[in-house]
């Protein structure tokens, strides 16, 4: 895999810019009414290259699912705009955004819950068949069963239903079905989290074979840093329902510059344990803030270990910080420099 | 996880081979369940022998020699006027009355109930279901004016409305079917609409969505298969209640209207004779009392067979009968409780 050297307008199949999604927080007895806001995702800007995958990572509560599904266009957005191939999607009404949801397909975290229980599988997976009207009969059955021998899948199984499939194989089945119109995105949401680690490679595998088969685009959301590395060409960290840094996967993961990625970098278990032993972990202090009601200024600001005043006023501003690439950008105030030490009140050796 | 276990189970005990390849669905392993629990599998039985009676009551009426309206004044009633009892110049069942064949209008009371039960409980079925998932999966002001409306029927002194309407209609067919239709749809558009509003938030309906599914699609294709576990329950359940609605409005004389014959009031003309002619009460009372009973317990039978826990109680039961080497069941339970030396061993 290469990095993108999509500096700027390029070759982008997705465009999401200043995308808000507030969920209204309804409260009283009889009458209800609006008593807050959950700030999930708020004024994010990001693109995903044609044929690339944009690796979305964060700790839960972030606001990767919520973004997934805003561009995805199951949920309404509050504001901002997603452009899909050049055109706008934002909160098309149903009928309009039919053809477009043949181009965009989702695969879901929960293998067990993402399949319908009463449904065969061989009606699972020609369902996107059956509701675009694109194959009936003979010939969606063939057509599903080439796609679950594409995937991996005996296709002699399309009479039996999701639960007498393991978890890898149900995922598969959720592969088959995101393929079936053979879409431009595949959104994967968290699509190996529920998976062991052997089988989290061979989906892994799965979804790169197809993405050089077909010329797929992916946003992958991950909480597994290893994993989004290993199938992702850049990479957006999200905190608090903001962007906290995204660039190329390489120069983010080799030299982060937010402190919440490095942070978040450096507790990420490591497969070798000398490199692991060399480490230096970053335990962050306190919890993630409430969405309701998040910090000013720097969302990140009450956790960082390089907090300053400045921080808790003003917002940072995502831009490429001096010294890195244009595609590379930061929203801090004070980016962490290459070898610099990050003296946090609960910074330790690793054991 | 469990449905595996019993798939595995499933395959083990029958060894069919194709069943390696063709899955066993829900209803086939529920199917499977239902089969093990005896009293069940009694009630079914009672259900369709009440069942073919119904089709057969012609046959009834000929094989007796006496037609379903037919009064026989001369041998069906004593000199006093009163019915003949059992086994009396050919009547089985003794007479009514009138002097006409109790066993022959039983018989014929059976289509009716039968029809009533299983019509209304289908109508009210299908209206449920339609109402429980358009209020559980559009919500907001939809749900809350049909959740309401609900709740309003399920309010209702529905005895009393329903002989209002009766009265004020007059007594027919078509208005009990309506009337009981009407009182029983609400019950099962509330379970309905409980089930879709937690189903309607799991991933494969987000998954249909982001397919481009419809609304109407994501309801009965994605939504529906999943609630008629509870809904066939239900239904089991509200055929006797249906049964026992007619019998109730025919006894008060607001049904089914002489001289077609019903259960409801068969009973209420008996009540006149009571003294004289247990048999008037007690076989029609009894047909209306193994028929409710049996679908009750039919229905409980189902519900069990639909919960997968079900499955241990029978695997154990089958084990112990295993073990036991054809020992009949009860003696089982016996010989299995008496050595604990338990106080009311464990009934």
């Amino acid at each position: 895999m290469s990095n993108p050297s999509a500096d700027g307008d390029g070759d982008m199949l997705v465009r999401v810019e200043n995308l808000v999604k507030y969920f209204p927080v309804t409260g009283g007895g009889f009458i209800r009414h609006t008593v807050g806001q959950v700030q999930a995702v708020d004024d994010v800007t990001l693109s995903i290259p044609r044929g690339k995958t944009l690796g979305l990572v964060g700790e839960t509560g972030s606001g990767k699912s919520t973004l997934a599904r805003c561009v995805a266009g199951l949920i309404p957005i509050t504001s901002g705009t997603v452009t899909f191939d050049g055109r706008d999607i934002t909160n098309l009404p149903r009928r309009v955004m039919r053809p477009v949801r043949r181009e965009i397909q989702m695969i879901f975290q929960d293998p067990y819950g993402s399949l319908n229980p009463r449904r065969r599988v061989g009606s699972i997976i020609g369902d996107p068949f059956a509701i675009h009207k694109t194959a009936t009969g003979q010939e969606r059955k063939r057509r599903v069963q080439e796609l679950m021998e594409r995937v991996g899948l005996n296709p002699e199984h399309y009479n039996r239903f999701p639960a007498e499939f393991s978890g890898g194989q149900r995922q598969r089945i959720g592969v088959a079905r995101a393929l079936a119109l053979r879409p431009k995105l595949i959104i994967c949401d968290e699509p190996v989290s529920a998976l062991d680690v052997s089988i989290q490679a061979q989906v892994l595998n799965l979804l790169a074979d197809l993405q050089d088969e077909f010329g797929l685009s992916y946003l992958f959301i991950a909480h597994d840093l290893e994993v989004v590395r290993h199938v992702s060409d850049a990479v957006a960290v999200m905190y608090l329902g903001r962007i906290a840094e995204a660039g190329p996967r390489d120069p983010l993961y080799t030299s982060p510059r937010h402190p919440y990625s490095t942070a978040l970098l450096s507790a990420a278990p490591a497969a070798d344990p000398d490199a692991a032993a060399s480490r230096q972990r970053i335990i962050l202090t306190g919890d993630v803030p409430s969405p309701i009601d998040p910090p000013r200024g720097c969302r990140f600001h009450p956790r960082c270990p390089k907090a300053q005043a400045i921080c808790g006023e003003q917002e940072p501003v995502l831009e490429s910080k001096p010294g890195d690439p244009s595609d590379h950008v930061t929203a801090c105030h004070f980016p962490v420099e290459a070898g610099e030490q990050l003296a946090a009140a609960g910074r330790r050796e690793t054991p | 996880m469990s449905v595996t276990e019993l798939e595995f189970e499933a395959q083990t005990a029958e060894a069919a081979p194709e069943q390696a390849i063709e899955g066993r669905s829900q209803w086939q392993l529920t199917w499977r369940r239902l089969r093990q629990d005896r009293v069940a599998v009694i009630s079914l039985v009672v259900i369709l022998i009440m069942v073919v009676i119904a089709i057969a009551a012609p046959a009834f009426a000929a094989l007796a020699g006496h037609p379903v309206d037919a009064t026989y004044p001369d041998n069906g009633l004593s000199g006093a006027g009163t019915p003949v009892g059992p086994a009396t110049h050919g009547f089985l069942l003794g007479t009514d009355g009138v002097g006409r064949d109790l066993l022959v209008r039983i018989v014929y009371g059976a289509r009716i109930s039968l029809f009533v039960g299983v019509i209304t409980t289908a109508i009210a079925t299908v209206a449920g279901v339609s109402v429980g998932l358009i209020a559980g999966y559009f919500g907001g002001a939809v749900d809350a004016v049909l959740a309401r409306f609900i709740d309003a029927v399920l309010a209702f002194p529905y005895v009393v409305l329903a002989l209002a309407l009766a009265v004020v209609l007059g007594p027919s067919l078509t208005v009990i079917i309506a009337v009981i239709s009407f009182f029983s749809w609400a019950g099962i558009s509330r379970i309905v609409r409980g089930q879709t509003l937690s189903i309607k938030e799991k991933e494969y309906v987000e998954a249909a969505r982001s397919l481009g599914a419809g609304p109407f699609r994501i309801m009965f294709i994605d939504i529906l298969p999943n609630l008629l576990a509870p809904v066939l329950v239900l239904a089991t359940l509200y055929i006797p209640t249906a049964v026992i609605f007619e019998a109730t409005l025919s006894y008060l004389g607001l049904g089914i209207q002489q001289p077609t014959a019903s259960w409801g009031n068969i009973l209420a003309d008996a009540q006149n004779f009571y003294q004289q002619a247990w048999w008037y009460v007690v076989f029609p009372a009894l047909a209306l009392l193994i028929t409710t009973l049996a679908f009750n317990l039919l229905g409980d039978g189902i519900r069990d067979a639909m919960d997968p826990r079900t499955e241990r109680i029978f695997a154990a039961r089958r084990k112990r009968r295993r073990r036991e080497q054809g020992t009949p069941l009860a003696e089982g339970e016996l010989a299995g409780t008496s050595p604990g030396g338990l106080p009311g061993g464990g009934a």
